[in-house]
């Protein structure tokens, strides 16, 4: 099967994404409607050419086409067919055409659902979108092309590294980047409004769901990221402040940061170069994350094979993307917030801080993730930079923030009195309080630190919800309304994961043991037995797979087969854990490796996890409080005719 | 326009560590080897799949030879075969095939299943050869002199670029020179 | 001055004050967690207080890894091909751990002189080394053995 024509596809794909960039931009200078309305044929075509391409990428995977380079090395005449799919992604030039896959599904999408902007702006939004667009394609096609071949053709595959034959790489990726990529619309909408110099408020309307279901999809995407690592890597851990994380975890930071300073924006006006700012950064991370984490200037246990010349490429990008956005916020950028100012306890005020907190955590991130380049570019030695200093600056930020959460969920925009709001508070408050007291009291192990985040996630949870109530009262009826549902759902989710993350910190139990078949060990209130291993074979795999008995008394909660896997292809060794998960706590058993000549004393790891679950339901909630908000009629309704915006270009009545 | 500066500063400084970055990790992949113009380490391996033969450095004294330690676990060393392949069959310089911490039969089969490049073929199972080397990475080859100097060293794929400017060229003038 | 510039000047002032001082905390933890990576030689050749922890890499020496017969105590030497740590973990190693493999383990020097590491790590591809110990290795060269 000719491969070449997913090369050709793409090629063209370019072509139509430089007329995409070209055309409709300059018809905005013109006044040339025609110009304009290019955008939505050039957007869909260069959709329908990249989803072409990627098939074609796939169809090689499936008929394990190994005549194909990136077929060979990632693929393998055994492996099962729905990790064939998911091998497309599965090293760098497959992920980027998944990148790029995802920028396309998101440009026809802007192009299909924002027909009611005004066409100067929306085609400026897609012009944008379709230089992004550009500098990726080129990027594959230069330096990254998955359709190369392999002469002579390899008889047999190198096969899908083990790690990634699993569940998590099927959805994880194609999630994140719709987080990841979608962020490049808000990036869009806000160059856009720069070029046209737009002081009203309305592109923050119209740029909101494009933002909301980006971040949901991130939030998830994150999650999904931890939860894997959890259950693959076979050590119990969740979060590793590893640079790839933390690659996907600043644009987190910053998206959450605007869509509350989109909400500020639109409804008062306020924080106008905040929204601006933090658009162009969400969007500028994930780019800047791109590079980290393919070009070899990180050192990283999940960075992508290192490869410096890709990272020159990329840096080029990234300087005219983001240098080139930054350098029209520096000029054109609104002297003046819009707006009426604000008393100091408003809403406003605790959105501030909101901004604030989630802006410094961000650079806090950067400055850990980036700081052993610095030193290591100064010479000053190899250093890495580990959990202690992320978790305790993360831990320190969170108490403004959680403090603040419900107090400015009751306020009044523009005014409001203490007296009034702590009024209001009381009763969220003395229950949250009584629920720390309580948890700290029930498990005083866990310290201080640890009830503290109990109770802030409980005064988050408290505070939300008796809102709700409140809200309901002074209306006189049970119809919550939507956008204040999905706020709630979102708020709450993050007291959830605060809980879930304190309890798991402090309360997690974990214990590396030489077991002999027969030997029990006690951890809790649970009794671990091992019965010993046996082998067992895998469609590409041999493994021994150990059996564990767990009883909490006299009773059998479960029985637990964990596997230490040898693939045959490429050799490879992997640990299979094998868990009992619950909603109050999971139970976690891994093989280590086998300490004797007849494989009968093992080393194990043991663990109790109480409420980690809560740390992914927390994500689930924030993911469906994000479509909810994205989904609010408000933003499809029939926009009025806008006066004439006076700027210093061209500008087209709308 | 002052404040709404610090945005843009901020990322060139960025830029700017992020291109020294670069630099280094360039040098990373091109780290010049303390071993060039040093002797050959010492080895004396058995021969793949050829019990009681063994080779020593001693034996290759007098032709310049090109040592690549490869493994069948290696990825990039399959991607690299094809040049090793052609190289071989031109038959500039004598091959020695370093199979290291691997399985002989795995080596053997994957010598059988994608062709035998090497005019020998030798067997560092425990590793000591390799560290000796300073190899620390599949594949990495060595071009020796005559007089059992290393000349040139190159870590990760051989492509057709470097056989062409930097092993062919040494070997004419090693053949020419001395 | 008009009490809007008051609060305006407060709200500034708060903001600049909380930043800096989240700066300061920053910078004092950056420097109190970053561990710095050292090769066997270095261990050698800079006198190494005992109790600091920090990164140890190299390659896992040959015949050097033993472990307790009733724990999960295992010793095993690392080396950079010049010079060699002993070390000692009590726990699990990870799967790729190999005799000539690369791997970084992070702990501290006991009195006695050897390394007592509380995590090691070898990266999941077999054809990777952390680019600090590639480093290392080839600063470190390699004293050839004549015989």
């Amino acid at each position: 099967m000719t491969v070449e024509l997913g090369q050709i596809s793409l090629l063209a794909a370019l072509l139509t994404a430089l007329v995409l960039g070209l055309v409709p931009m300059i018809g905005t200078y013109t006044g040339n409607r025609r110009f304009m309305a290019v955008s939505t044929t050039a957007a869909l075509i260069q959709c329908l050419l990249v989803m072409i391409s990627f098939g074609i990428l796939t169809s090689a995977f499936v008929i394990q086409d190994f005549s194909v380079e990136y077929v060979a090395r990632n693929s393998n005449s055994l492996l099962p067919m729905h990790y064939r799919f998911s091998a497309v992604w599965s090293a760098h030039e497959g992920s980027l055409l998944l990148w790029e896959l995802i920028l396309a599904v998101w440009i026809a999408s802007v192009a299909l659902f924002s027909k009611r902007l005004p066409e100067v702006f929306r085609a400026r939004v897609l012009a944008v979108l379709g230089w992004i667009s550009v500098g990726f394609l080129l990027f594959i096609l230069l330096t990254s092309n998955p359709f190369g071949r392999l002469i002579p053709s390899a008889a047999e595959g190198l096969d899908l590294n083990p790690l990634l034959q699993d569940f998590g790489l099927i959805i994880h990726p194609p999630l994140l980047y719709m987080g990841y990529v979608g962020f490049s619309v808000a990036f869009a909408f806000a160059v856009a409004a720069l070029l046209g110099g737009e002081v009203s408020r309305d592109w923050v309307r119209w740029s909101r769901p494009w933002t909301l279901v980006a971040w949901a999809f991130l939030t998830i995407g994150i999650a999904l990221g931890s939860w894997w690592a959890y259950y693959e890597l076979g050590w119990g851990g969740y979060w590793f402040w590893d640079p790839v994380e933390n690659a996907s975890f600043m644009p987190w930071l910053v998206g959450t940061a605007l869509i509350h300073s989109q909400a500020v924006t639109e409804k008062r006006g306020a924080f106008g170069n905040w929204t601006l700012l933090l658009a162009l950064s969400a969007f500028s991370l994930s780019l800047l994350g791109t590079f980290l984490v393919r070009s070899g200037v990180l050192t990283s246990v999940h960075a992508f094979a290192s490869d410096p010349t890709r990272g020159i490429f990329i840096l080029a990008y990234l300087a005219v993307v983001v240098g080139g956005s930054l350098t029209l916020y520096a000029i054109r950028a609104p002297k003046m917030i819009q707006g009426g100012g604000f008393a100091g306890t408003s809403r406003e005020t605790f959105l501030l801080v909101n901004n604030l907190v989630f802006a410094v955590m961000a650079a806090m991130v950067l400055t850990g993730t980036l700081y052993p380049l610095l030193i290591d570019a100064m010479g000053a030695g190899k250093i890495s930079v580990g959990p202690p200093y992320f978790g305790l600056l993360f831990t320190w930020l969170l108490v403004p923030l959680v403090l603040a959460l419900p107090v400015g969920i009751y306020s009044r925009w523009q005014k409001d009195e203490g007296s009034r709001l702590a009024g209001m508070l009381r009763w969220p408050l003395v229950m949250s309080l009584v629920f720390g007291a309580g948890v700290w009291i029930m498990e005083p192990d866990i310290g201080f630190v640890s009830a503290a985040g109990v109770t802030g996630g409980a005064w988050v949870i408290f505070g939300s919800m008796f809102y709700v109530g409140h809200l309901l009262k002074r209306k006189n009826s049970f119809k919550i309304p939507a956008s204040v549902l999905a706020m709630t759902l979102a708020h709450v989710g993050l007291g959830v994961f605060l809980i879930g993350l304190s309890l798991v910190s402090t309360l997690s139990t974990e214990k590396h043991l030489r077991m002999e078949a027969g030997d029990k060990y006690q951890m809790v209130d649970y009794t671990f037995q091992f019965l010993g291993t046996k082998v067992v074979q895998g469609p590409n795999y041999t493994a021994d797979e150990g059996e564990f008995v767990i009883y909490k008394g006299e009773r059998e909660v479960t029985r637990l087969y964990p596997q230490k896997r040898e693939y045959a292809q490429r050799g490879n060794t992997m640990t299979e854990a094998a868990i009992d998960p619950g909603f109050t706590r999971d139970l976690y058993v891994s093989l280590g490796e086998p300490l004797d000549q007849n494989g009968r004393a093992w080393a194990v790891r043991v663990y109790h996890k109480p409420f980690i679950r809560w740390i992914w339901l927390g994500s689930i909630f924030m993911l469906c409080g994000g479509m909810l908000a994205a989904a609010n009629k408000r933003y499809r309704r029939k926009l009025p005719v806008k006066k004439p915006v006076k700027t210093g270009s061209k500008e087209v009545t709308a | 326009m002052n404040s709404r500066i610090f945005p843009l500063v901020g990322f060139v400084l960025l830029v700017v560590l992020l291109v020294v970055g670069l630099k280094i990790a360039d040098q990373k992949t091109n780290l010049p080897s303390p071993l060039i113009d040093k002797p050959v380490p010492a080895f004396d391996l058995p021969v793949l799949a050829s019990p009681g033969q063994r080779m020593s450095k001693e034996s290759l004294l007098g032709k310049p030879y090109l040592v690549n330690f490869w493994g069948s676990w290696c990825v990039t060393c399959r991607a690299e075969h094809p040049v090793v392949t052609e190289l071989a069959r031109l038959n500039a310089v004598y091959i020695v095939g370093m199979n290291f911490r691997d399985e002989s039969e795995d080596a053997v089969a994957w010598l059988k299943r994608w062709g035998n490049p090497y005019d020998v073929s030798l067997v560092d199972f425990d590793g000591r050869t390799s560290i000796d080397f300073g190899v620390y990475a599949a594949p990495e080859t060595f071009l020796v002199d005559p007089s059992g100097t290393i000349v040139f060293k190159h870590l990760g794929q051989l492509t057709w670029e470097i056989v062409e400017n930097e092993i062919l060229p040494r070997v004419a003038n090693m053949e020419s020179g001395s | 001055m008009t009490p809007t510039r008051k609060r305006r000047l407060t709200g500034v002032l708060v903001i600049i004050i909380g930043v800096g001082i989240a700066a300061v905390v920053a910078m004092q933890a950056l420097n109190e967690n970053m561990l710095f990576f050292i090769s066997p030689t270095d261990v050698e050749e800079q006198d190494l207080p005992a109790g600091k922890r920090f990164r140890l890499g190299g390659l896992v020496a040959n015949g050097s890894v033993s472990r307790a017969s009733d724990s999960l105590a295992v010793a095993f030497v690392v080396t950079d091909g010049a010079k060699s740590v002993d070390v000692r973990f009590d726990g699990i190693l990870p799967d790729l751990f190999r005799e000539g493999q690369g791997i970084i383990a992070i702990g501290e020097l006991t009195p006695n002189g050897h390394f007592e590491a509380s995590e090691v790590l070898a990266k999941h591809d077999e054809n990777y080394m952390p680019p600090e110990v590639a480093d290392a290795l080839e600063k470190a060269g390699h004293v050839e053995s004549e015989t």
